[in-house]
């Protein structure tokens, strides 16, 4: 651990028994108690992650929303300030550079929140973009700022007794600046990655520590559990939300990987936008699927996806569902072969297992 | 952590020895390693195993890892429980949650394997 990157909270996660782990450079725990005991922590209360390894690229001054709305196939315009949204950010040939957040806090001004294996190739094509506005700078505050996720069902409930702001009216996919929560200035917004209702809260680093004990002690009640990036995983899952470097990378195109959704296609321009209408015109030749396993066997990134004893497609992730007690996975495969129900086999080991095309996100909330 | 009457592999694995039969499963250790086991794939009756090669796998949420059989022979039991809930790996690893019984070709292959104080001496220096 002794020459990987610590966010503000690593003593934290000693002191609280986290199991700590290499993720692409960080010390991050894998887990706590039990992947499977924080899984279910927040789909039936609430959990507590340190997101601080992601990244945080600021872009403001004259001329950001154009370079924005070039990098990102989202139509960053519409939104308000304080409203965030989801995008892909494209390579002109369409692959997936990154997928992102991007917070609109003022008319020129954007706080991108990307994935931190990727911070410095965005924090460069960012730059690389900027060159042609002038006016524009584009800062990564990444090691300033700490972000926690607060994500579950009663995840509103432990914030409402931290805060004098009123944070019930926070609509899906808004922030609100400057919030005091536990003493701390933050801003929150109601977005996360564990298809639960739940909190991120941006703070300063140093603060991070401060805010880490006054959200947990006052989600005690509760049943609040700090939770690992085992259970971030297990969650995302379930939600099918894509991971980068499993279900993304710069060979997918956000059509192949099911974000049309988040293409804006009204956009004047965008990188990539040429590239996908193209593939849109043409139609994908293969795309992202849900699948669970017929026979025993749990599928894994990396596995072959076979039909007929071909080859047809690889497993992206993969895992025993904590939720439903299956094992379930997703891959990219040929269209033909997308059809919800449609047979498809896992090489597992060598050995050929049956599996069946099923409906995303596996897990919805109710 | 570590009973006095098992022997037990580099592998992670225990083996609990009545006369020419051994039980074996994984130690306490290797289970907490793992975290929480979902899935395990065993032999069945009537498979030979070969002291050092893989037996079958254990998988957590996280990883998949090989079962590795301490001594060779036939397999003669196979704990249906376990492949039904995998947990019991976890909750009890030397009781509920054992894996095989092999009825052993080499009972000699037994002074390859180390007592509970050695095997606790290569854990702590792992």
């Amino acid at each position: 651990m002794e020459n990987l990157q610590k966010t503000p909270l690593y003593n934290k996660h000693i002191e609280s028994g986290g199991k700590m782990v290499n993720f692409g450079g960080w010390a991050l725990p894998v887990q706590y108690s039990s992947i499977i005991e924080e899984h279910q922590a927040v789909r039936e209360r609430a959990g507590l992650f340190d997101v601080s390894h992601m990244g945080e690229i600021r872009i403001s001054g004259p001329g950001a929303l154009a370079l924005v709305q070039k990098a990102v196939t989202n139509d960053v315009s519409r939104l308000s300030p304080f409203q965030a949204l989801y995008t892909p950010v494209c390579l002109p040939r369409g692959g997936v550079v990154d997928d992102i957040l991007v917070y609109r806090l003022g008319p020129e001004e954007f706080l991108l929140v990307v994935n931190a294996a990727n911070k410095d190739k965005d924090y460069a094509w960012f730059g690389e973009l900027a060159v042609e506005f002038p006016g524009v700078s584009v800062e990564d505050i990444s090691t300033q700022t700490a972000q926690l996720a607060l994500q579950g069902p009663r995840a509103a409930q432990i914030l409402a007794g931290l805060t004098p702001a009123n944070l019930a009216p926070l609509r899906y996919y808004w922030a609100s600046p400057d919030v005091e929560v536990g003493g701390v200035k933050c801003m929150v917004s109601r977005t996360g990655y564990t298809g639960e209702d739940g909190f991120e809260l941006y703070c300063p680093a140093e603060e991070a520590s401060r805010l880490w004990d006054e959200i947990m002690s006052a989600g005690q009640k509760e049943g609040l559990v700090p939770c690992g990036l085992g259970a971030r995983d297990t969650l995302r899952f379930e939600a099918a939300m894509p991971l980068y470097g499993h279900e993304l990378n710069e060979n997918i195109t956000p059509l192949e990987a099911g974000l049309e959704r988040f293409v804006s296609w009204e956009k004047d321009y965008f990188i990539g936008k040429e590239a996908l209408l193209r593939q849109k015109k043409e139609g994908v030749k293969r795309c992202l699927v849900g699948f669970e396993m017929v026979d025993r066997g749990i599928p894994r990134q990396g596995y072959a996806i076979a039909r007929d004893g071909q080859v047809i497609g690889e497993v992206t992730s993969g895992t025993q569902s904590p939720t439903l007690g299956k094992a379930l996975g997703m891959g990219y495969v040929p269209v033909e072969y997308a059809a919800i129900n449609s047979e498809l086999e896992v090489i597992i080991r060598g050995r050929s297992s049956r599996a069946k095309v099923v409906p995303t996100p596996f897990y919805r909330r109710k | 952590m570590y009973p006095a009457d098992l022997k037990y592999s580099k592998d992670h694995e225990w083996i609990r020895v009545e006369g020419n039969r051994g039980t074996v499963g994984i130690t306490f250790y290797a289970q907490e390693s793992l975290g929480d086991v979902v899935y395990v794939d065993l032999p069945q009756v009537g498979d030979e195993v070969a002291a050092g090669e893989s037996f079958g796998t254990v998988e957590s949420v996280k990883s998949v890892s090989d079962l590795y059989a301490p001594v060779s022979g036939k397999v003669v039991e196979v704990n249906q429980e376990v492949i039904d809930h995998p947990d019991l790996i976890n909750k009890d690893p030397y009781g509920d949650g054992w894996l095989i019984v092999v009825e052993m070709s080499d009972p000699g292959e037994l002074d390859d394997l180390m007592d509970a104080k050695a095997y606790e001496e290569m854990v702590k220096e792992s």
